[in-house]
């Protein structure tokens, strides 16, 4: 496609953007956990996509592209600099206390305790699981969004698993039994 | 814990991002390697429960129209009657479809659930010590039997000429139902012929299909839903519904 003018990619922008609108937003209220602050990211967001629209080549992945801006719309905002003080050593402290998985305590878990153990996750892992699993990323999309190699997207994926494995085993040790 | 060799790859397996070869590798060896299994099952487990956990916040509608406004350009611009020509039949094409797919799915998974719970009640009144509670060979001793014990009455066919034999019968219930259960008998086979009122709600008639070496067929005369089951083949299966067919 020759470099379109203006009218046509407005047209193209929004045909390519406005379909992503609700995951981008779920995508923005997980990273931020509070409706007003995902409002604003996602806004930001399509200005930022839409001026730097001519920047992006028609063929290369455009959702990969939208929730990187947004990623890094995030980071940068007060919310996303505090949550980024997470160091990479923590992380890795998390992951590797993790007990082993208890696959039954997983299938029987409720919706709404995987939803608290996502919460309690440190960004990067939350948001490496909701692109793997919410939008269904490949590894190639997720190591885009987050700039990243392939690789790490590999290793922070099986430590992000791990370390939700061990909270939801956690929760449940918690949980009264029985009666 | 899994295996070292497979571990670090069980991740990326379920995730759909191995290569063909090494996920066939990887699958010959679920089979056989029990702990990997059950990592790879909690693995899907955990995917599953997270996409379901994970799809929850929605935009308020006032925020969706803002949005639409930024970045939407102004409607009803030459091109988009291509959009209504085309993309709406379209759009209304593949809904149909769909619908009629899940639709298609779930009769034949509840035709399946019927169809299994027969084959069940089949073998399990076979292996009974007592598998008939009126036994004769004469349906005129046979259908007045069940007067008083099921809330309809039918017909059976005149076996004379034919291979089949009736064993006799008894009452079942299938989904809180009651129904007669008519034991026939050829060469060395029993045949189980379920009859059921028909509530209309239940599986569409069908050609003889066969589940687990067993063939069933099924159909509706005079408000009634008869089932053959039989270890035999669909062509014997076939006779005797014929038999029964003209005679109900």
């Amino acid at each position: 496609m020759e470099v379109p003018d203006q009218r046509v990619s407005a047209a193209t922008f929004e045909e390519l953007a406005l379909p992503l609108f609700e995951q981008l937003y779920n995508f923005a209220h997980w990273l931020a956990q509070d409706a007003s602050e995902a409002e604003d990211l996602v806004q930001e967001t399509y200005a930022k996509a839409l001026r730097s629209f001519s920047g992006f080549q028609l063929g290369t992945n455009f959702r990969a592209w939208t929730f990187r801006i947004l990623r890094n719309t995030f980071l940068t905002s007060r919310t996303g600099l505090k949550s980024a003080a997470v160091s990479d050593d923590e992380v890795e402290t998390i992951a590797s206390t993790a007990p082993d998985p208890e696959t039954v305590l997983l299938e029987r878990a409720a919706r709404e305790m995987v939803r608290q153990a996502l919460t309690e996750l440190p960004v990067p892992f939350r948001e490496i699981l909701l692109l793997c699993e919410v939008e269904e990323m490949s590894y190639e999309e997720i190591a885009q969004v987050l700039t990243i190699p392939i690789g790490t997207v590999m290793s922070r994926l099986y430590r992000a698993r791990k370390a939700l494995r061990a909270l939801m085993v956690e929760r449940s040790k918690g949980a009264p039994h029985g009666v | 814990m899994a295996c070292e060799s497979w571990s670090a790859k069980l991740d990326a397996y379920v995730d759909g991002e191995l290569s063909p070869s090494e996920s066939k590798a990887l699958a010959a060896h679920l089979q056989e390697c029990t702990s990997c299994a059950a990592y790879a099952l909690g693995l899907v487990q955990m995917k599953r429960s997270i996409a379901a956990a994970g799809k929850r916040y929605q935009p308020g509608a006032e925020f969706r129209e803002k949005i639409q406004k930024t970045i939407g350009r102004k409607r009803q611009r030459g091109g988009s009657w291509y959009w209504k020509i085309v993309a709406i039949p379209a759009a209304l094409v593949l809904i149909l479809s769909v619908a009629v797919n899940l639709y298609v799915d779930r009769e034949n998974a509840r035709r399946d659930r019927v169809y299994s719970e027969l084959t069940d009640l089949h073998v399990a009144t076979l292996a009974s010590a007592t598998p008939v509670d009126v036994v004769s060979t004469d349906r005129h001793t046979v259908k007045p039997w069940f007067q008083g014990k099921i809330p309809f009455s039918f017909n059976l066919p005149e076996l004379q000429g034919t291979d089949f034999t009736l064993v006799g019968g008894r009452v079942t219930y299938l989904a809180q139902s009651p129904g007669a259960h008519l034991i026939y008998r050829l060469r060395q086979h029993e045949i189980s012929v379920f009859i059921f009122q028909d509530r209309g709600d239940g599986t569409a008639a069908s050609a003889p299909i066969s589940m687990l070496s067993f063939t069933v067929e099924s159909w509706t005369k005079n408000g009634l839903r008869y089932f053959v089951v039989g270890d035999v083949g669909a062509k014997d299966i076939e006779s005797l519904s014929k038999l029964l067919r003209d005679a109900g």
